[in-house]
């Protein structure tokens, strides 16, 4: 379990002295318990894992800790190195070793890794910085994170996973002892996190203690030393995974409060004819010309049928989707969609969703929402001519419509009037589903619909395609998940860069086998097969 | 039931409205007593009676005097949610002044028009009646007859050139023989306006210039048009303009009612207010009906007959002030256009599919784009929209003054700006309201009269105004930075709280405040 420079310096029992104690934590928010005595235990040079629902009231234990909420506003005590802690700011905490990044990363992009490693923290003498002095801290910092990048690099230019890393590395400039971090693999695809998650258990080796909240459970089995379960803003389980690990499903059984007998919701399919087919569809990047982000891609759709898009992030996944979809994406080249066997146009979104396509984005809150609305003027955003005569609003059918989809949609909200941003992460994305499920589509695109959002909500998700399939409307799902898509859909293709490689039903579909199609062409000569119902097209 | 309930639901919810007009109602009954308390014997009672600020004449000059930059705020408050601004319609404004006045063809000393050299005028309204008809034709052809695109086009632009050159014909010799009335006047201002402000439109539309520059660049550009064609001549305008601009409802009937001279009231005024009256009304126990009809809940129907009551107060009061004035004054003319205008701008940005683009490019503009919105034409109309107001405005306040002049128009973008910052909008966008804004606007009128009756000096009221506008909009940004909606949204927080339904469990509530923390 533990790497080996630790066990040199660790006693037999493999155990360390506490760092950070919060005994009794209360912190009420108007109206609201956030949470409600919560005790927080954290051995030194080890990697604590926090997990919970979305609004179990982890981000507030950690904004606590952190300073972000200052003494005096929580009942309890913090404790740090044996030493009883009020923190008054950010700052303060930082002063005393604390850490946080969060899931926003904080970086300025037009400024370069150095100037942005130092900022607030810089290496000054009488407000005079000395960059030679800063440029070889940074060079130092990089390297402890194993981050081999020039210094002087603008952070635009940098992939989010280093971005990741640096923000780490400026942790580390601050002298931190303990680090929190927030979902710090949310935005990164597979190889990223994995590396980073090396990184922490490089650090952790040097002494370093972590604490990290996430949702992707196999990471938290393969890292933590630790596991806190939150719900409900109290502390539910206290697993100490050196006692022998600990499976996924433990920590969901912590997290929901009840047996999740299948994390998929049962799903038979009853597949009909294909309605909707794309045919070497080609679409240039908008800015980089001559680079395809969709090159000759061609795929199909049956009715009553889940379709899987499998592919890292950039491979051209939700640039396809998007290119589809009233061309919102990068320079139309050619390719054409067949509806019902009737080539169609669809130059704008608007001409789209009269069609009967539906995209519900990948993120919601920069493609999916206006954060100023209220949950009904949001649900009827998309298909607001139903509701309309001659461009005039129906409020009171508004109203009826907005509540019909937000039971339909099981959103928890105290009623369509309040403004979504004051909604769970989850409950969010059950808004924009409900959105797009108001146009009533008959064929929904759904980009990474389950990002970011709790077990539950996920299972909620799973279940409401399961229902748009059994209505015999066509389903795309596109997602970085692999178990997620091998356990929802009926068909998966996998993208890499800009071509579709290869399509599998998903009952012979493995996580290895998606995994290789979607980072290696080389064996990709099996082109997919074109629609059953057109077969006698040449091959291309 | 608790009061504060009582009162919400009276009010019908959005308290932070009232608020506004408690402001406005505060700003107006001090100056009264202070300039009450100023005249010899006066004690507090007295002063609320004998102040200067609330008396017909004063209420009809604040409007007369005010309703031209409001009408512009209504524009502006479009633009801001869209997360735009426009610094031009004071330019654009002097523009259709000077337009409007000198196309009208003034009258010979014999009482007959004039020959005009305007007749051009009629070749451009041919030249985009032909587009339009074109246009028109061919969609309907190629929409609901199913032709080809290229045979559609082909008949529309015929039928284009037909009637837009028989239009261009008759126009341009009608108006080389007869000149230009003064209702052409008007329209070709309004035109201009429109012209112009499709001009702004596309630039930030189509070519992707910031609102900012755009109209950094007509405010110079525009005022330098208007000093150009005026050559910084002050030139007069005809009688209806003038009525338009500071003009009063006529009077008829029998006289009866008090009023400042003995002239009894206005009953042009009177009738407004009974109308008035009687449409909220109507409207009010409409919506119970069809509430009740889709079986929703209905409020009470004793807070629909209170806040009716209230309602039918403040209605007959103010019908009572405007129309108490001396003889041949009433609510003024450029009141009604100023309602006129604020009831069609409220009802596109609440009830129309339009107004909720308008918001949601402002509160997303990507997420907008994904759902079907034109982002690009609620752009252009928005920035249009502004400069046609403008053209309005500008008829308003040449009437009023009787004449335009090289400097009109100077600064109304300023004042416009800050009505709707007043009036609650946000510099992000996204957020603003008709009324707010018209509020807004009213308050920093409020304060200019008042400060003008006291004898307070133009130095100190621009010194006054300055900090109000910092102030309003530092306490609504404080307050929505601690996390509440607005100032009064304080208030209607606890109330929805109070309001919750019972089956929604803990979770629900640790997740809303979970999330906020983030």
């Amino acid at each position: 379990m533990t790497a080996l420079s630790i066990t040199t310096e660790l006693p037999a029992d493999q155990t360390t002295p506490v760092i950070l104690e919060m005994a009794h934590i209360t912190k009420v928010f108007p109206g609201v318990v956030a949470l409600d005595d919560v005790n927080l235990a954290v051995r030194a040079r080890t990697i604590h894992a926090i997990c919970g629902e979305n609004g179990a009231g982890k981000s507030t234990l950690m904004n606590i800790l952190s300073g972000v909420y200052p003494t005096g506003t929580y009942d309890g005590q913090i404790r740090f190195e044996g030493q009883e802690m009020a923190f008054h700011s950010i700052r303060a905490s930082e002063d005393a070793g604390v850490a946080i990044i969060h899931q926003e990363l904080a970086l300025i992009p037009e400024l370069s890794v150095t100037e942005n490693m130092f900022i607030g923290n810089e290496v000054a003498t009488r407000g005079v910085i000395d960059w030679i002095a800063a440029r070889r801290s940074a060079l130092d910092l990089l390297a402890r994170v194993g981050l081999d990048v020039n210094p002087d690099t603008p952070i635009k230019n940098l992939g989010v996973g280093q971005q990741q890393l640096i923000e780490i590395a400026k942790a580390l400039g601050k002298n931190c002892r303990l680090l929190i971090l927030d979902e710090p693999t949310s935005a990164l695809n597979e190889d990223d996190s994995a590396n980073l998650l090396d990184i922490l258990r490089g650090l952790k080796a040097k002494g370093l203690t972590s604490i990290m909240i996430s949702h992707k459970l196999n990471e938290i089995a393969a890292i933590a030393d630790a596991i806190t379960v939150i719900r409900d803003g109290r502390v539910v389980e206290h697993i100490d995974v050196t006692a022998g690990r600990v499976d996924e499903d433990r920590i969901i059984r912590g997290m929901v409060g009840r047996d999740l007998s299948s994390r998929f919701p049962d799903h038979t399919p009853h597949i009909g004819e294909v309605f909707f087919e794309v045919r070497d569809w080609t679409v240039e990047h908008p800015q980089i010309p001559g680079k395809l982000v969709c090159n000759h891609e061609s795929f199909y759709v049956r009715r009553g049928e889940i379709v899987g898009f499998a592919g890292l992030m950039g491979a051209g996944r939700t640039e396809l989707a998007r290119s589809l979809f009233g061309r919102s994406y990068g320079t139309f080249l050619g390719g054409e969609i067949l509806l019902d066997g009737a080539p169609i146009e669809l130059p704008t979104v608007k001409a789209a969703i009269d069609a009967g396509l539906a995209y519900c984005p990948e993120d919601r809150k920069i493609q999916g929402l206006n954060l100023l609305d209220d949950v009904k003027k949001t649900i009827v955003s998309a298909g607001i001519d139903r509701i309309c005569t001659r461009s005039v609003i129906d409020l009171d059918e508004e109203a009826v419509a907005a509540e019909e989809y937000r039971r339909k949609m099981n959103i928890k909200a105290s009623s369509v009037d309040v403004v979504v941003s004051t909604l769970s992460g989850g409950n969010q994305q059950k808004v924009v589903v409900a959105k797009w499920m108001f146009t009533e589509p008959v064929l929904a695109i759904l980009d990474e619909p389950t990002r970011g959002i709790d077990v539950g909500a996920k299972y909620e998700i799973y279940t409401l395609i399961n229902q748009l399939a059994q209505e015999g409307k066509g389903v795309v799902m596109i997602s970085s998940e692999l178990p997620e898509l091998l356990g929802v859909c009926d068909r998966i293709y996998t993208v890499f860069e800009g071509r579709i490689t290869s399509v599998t039903a998903a009952a012979d579909a493995t996580q290895e086998s998606l995994m290789r199609q979607m980072t290696d062409t080389a064996d990709a000569t099996a082109r997919p097969a074109p629609a059953p119902n057109h077969s006698q097209e040449e091959p291309r | 039931m608790k009061p504060t309930k009582a009162i919400s639901q009276i009010l019908g919810g959005n308290l932070r409205q009232y608020f506004m007009v408690a402001v406005l109602v505060g700003v107006i009954v001090i100056f009264q007593l202070v300039t009450g308390l100023k005249q010899p014997h006066s004690s507090l009672l007295t002063a609320l009676v004998h102040g200067k600020m609330i008396s017909p004449t004063n209420m009809q000059n604040l409007l007369n005097g005010n309703s031209y930059v409001l009408v512009i705020a209504i524009g502006m408050l479009f633009v801001i949610i869209t997360g735009q601004i426009d610094l031009a319609p004071g330019s654009v404004a002097a523009v259709v002044g000077i337009v409007m006045a000198m196309a009208i063809t003034q009258r010979n000393p014999d009482g007959t028009f004039a020959t005009s050299p305007w007749w051009w005028i009629g070749i451009i309204v041919g030249v985009a009646v032909a587009l339009a008809v074109a246009v028109a034709v061919g969609r309907t052809l190629e929409r609901h007859r199913h032709m080809k695109r290229a045979p559609a086009l082909v008949i529309g632009l015929v039928a284009g050139l037909l009637v837009g050159g028989a239009v261009a014909l008759g126009l341009a010799s009608a108006i080389n023989a007869f000149g230009i009335p003064w209702w052409g006047g008007v329209l070709i201002g309004l035109g201009a306006g429109a012209a112009i402000g499709a001009w702004q439109g596309a630039w930030l539309a189509y070519i992707g210039v910031p609102g900012f520059i755009t109209t950094l660049a007509g405010q110079m550009l525009f005022r330098g048009v208007n000093q150009w064609i005026g050559q910084a001549r002050s030139i007069p305008v005809p009688k209806p303009i003038q009525y338009i601009g500071g003009g009063y409802l006529p009077d008829w009937g029998p006289h009866w009612g008090p009023s400042v001279d003995g002239s009894g009231l206005n009953n042009s005024t009177v009738l407004l207010g009974v109308i008035a009256i009687l449409v909220i009304a109507t409207l009010e126990f409409r919506q119970r009906a069809k509430l009740s009809r889709a079986a929703m809940d209905v409020p009470p129907l004793w807070t629909s007959v209170v806040r009716l009551v209230l309602l039918a107060l403040v209605m007959g009061y103010l019908t009572f002030l405007f129309g108490s004035g001396p003889k041949g004054t009433s609510f003024p003319i450029t009141g009604c256009i100023l309602v006129a205008i604020v009831l069609t701008y409220n009802f596109i940005a609440t009830r129309t599919t339009l107004g909720r683009g308008v918001y949601a490019v402002g509160g997303n503009r990507i997420a907008a784009g994904l759902t079907g919105i034109d982002t690009k034409k609620i752009y252009f109309l928005a920035m249009a929209n502004v400069s046609f107001l403008a053209g309005l405005a500008a008829i308003m306040f040449v009437g009023r003054s009787r004449s335009t002049g090289p400097a009109d128009g100077t600064g109304w973008e300023l004042d416009a700006i800050a009505a709707v910052f007043i009036g609650g909008a946000a510099v992000s966008g996204g957020v603003g309201t008709v009324f707010g804004s018209i509020i807004g606007g009213l308050v920093m009128a409020s304060l200019n009269n008042g400060l003008y009756l006291m004898g307070i000096g133009s130095d100190k009221q621009k010194m006054i105004k300055g900090l109000v506008l910092l102030v309003a909009v530092a306490i609504d940004l404080y307050s929505k930075s601690q996390g509440r909606p607005s100032i009064i949204g304080t208030v209607q927080r606890n109330l929805q709280q109070r309001r919750k339904k019972p089956d929604l469990g803990s979770t629900t509530t640790v997740a809303t405040a979970g999330t906020a923390s983030n």
